[in-house]
């Protein structure tokens, strides 16, 4: 797996190839791979406020388990597509890009003012939007406040420490 | 379908079905598992403004992603209609420590004195709902991550900017449920 040099897109979701935006064919995949993702995270009960607490108090191993567990799979995935040199379903090699680390601060700050988020909603980006599908639709009022603050920072970026 | 729903899902069972989305969105075409650069996203197709982080083609960096979120929406949904949505067994500890905090309604996934349109004309369900979702937005914005692309994408690649973003999730995380919670829910 190689690693290529960050391009000016940054974050998660961002890495990768690019180039096939117009395949209507592989959207369809990722909207399927969305779906599955929704339905797994509300069935595990991730998109819960309680749980979240039960976690943020040390009073349950659940999420910590789920948690734990989808970073092992994610990693063992990880190896073996090193190890195998497995090509994507377009004969690409498969590349993750390395992410910069700079000061760290941005990790650390951003980080934390994202945890405080996730308490207090009890749910972080992806559960947000289950939750709407879930029929919380207070949960609207959420996202447009998350969107309103991911715009804030962009505005205040150049004033901000990375 | 209802009957996957009518138990919980052992943590072993749910977990590595999330972890599995890394490699599915690599294979399915070189793609990161990182939920919230949507939000980038869609400022950049809504309102750029004239911000330089929202000027980029947002179609090609991010369409997949947004796809990917919709289908999330509706997958919740699916779910949802499926009997998905019942009380949540936390555990008795918990269930102690919400009800002394004044917390009395257990039902659904989130407590409805606090998760509900008329609760967002309360202080404290502004705060949940309007301040915590803003800070997710700033944080995950500043932080180039949340819980997919830094806790799972990111360790599971032994990042050190994404061991750093999830210490300070924890931080973050701890601090609003040991000080910011019972101040706000004080007064229910």
């Amino acid at each position: 797996m190689t690693r290529p040099p960050l391009t000016e897109l940054e974050g998660c979701g961002a890495g990768g190839n690019e180039q096939d935006a117009g395949r209507p064919a592989l959207l369809l995949v990722y909207l399927l791979l969305g779906i599955a993702f929704g339905v797994v995270l509300t069935g595990s009960e991730v998109v819960s406020w309680f749980r979240i607490q039960e976690m943020f108090r040390f009073q349950s191993f659940r999420m910590y388990g789920i948690i734990g567990s989808a970073i092992a799979t994610a990693a063992v995935s990880l190896a073996l597509i090193r190890r195998t040199g497995l090509k994507t379903v377009s004969g690409e090699s498969i590349s993750i890009p390395a992410i910069p680390l700079g000061s760290g601060i941005r990790y650390a700050a951003g980080g934390a003012l994202f945890g405080l988020g996730w308490a207090l909603t009890g749910a972080c980006p992806g559960p947000l939007f289950a939750l709407i599908g879930n029929g919380a639709s207070v949960m609207i009022a959420a996202v447009v406040s998350a969107l309103a603050g991911t715009w804030v920072y962009g505005w205040l970026r150049p004033l901000l420490p990375h | 379908m209802t009957i996957w729903f009518s138990w919980e899902w052992p943590w072993y069972v749910a977990g590595p079905l999330i972890g599995l989305f890394v490699p599915a969105l690599l294979i399915a075409g070189n793609k990161v598992f990182g939920i919230s650069s949507n939000l980038r996203h869609l400022c950049s197709a809504i309102a750029p403004g004239g911000v330089e982080f929202f000027r980029y083609d947002w179609r090609k960096a991010g369409l997949w992603n947004l796809v990917f979120l919709a289908g999330v929406l509706i997958g919740g949904f699916l779910a949802f209609r499926a009997g998905a949505v019942h009380d949540i067994a936390i555990s008795a500890e918990t269930r102690v420590a919400l009800t002394k905090l004044g917390i009395h309604d257990f039902s659904g996934v989130a407590p409805h004195q606090l998760f509900s349109w008329r609760a967002l004309l309360t202080l404290r369900g502004f705060v949940s709902v309007v301040v915590g979702g803003f800070l997710v937005g700033f944080g995950t914005a500043y932080a180039a991550g949340c819980t997919s692309g830094h806790a799972i994408s990111g360790l599971a690649n032994f990042e050190l900017p994404s061991l750093i973003a999830v210490i300070g999730f924890f931080a973050g995380g701890l601090a609003a449920t040991y000080f910011i919670l019972p101040f706000l829910l004080g007064g229910v």
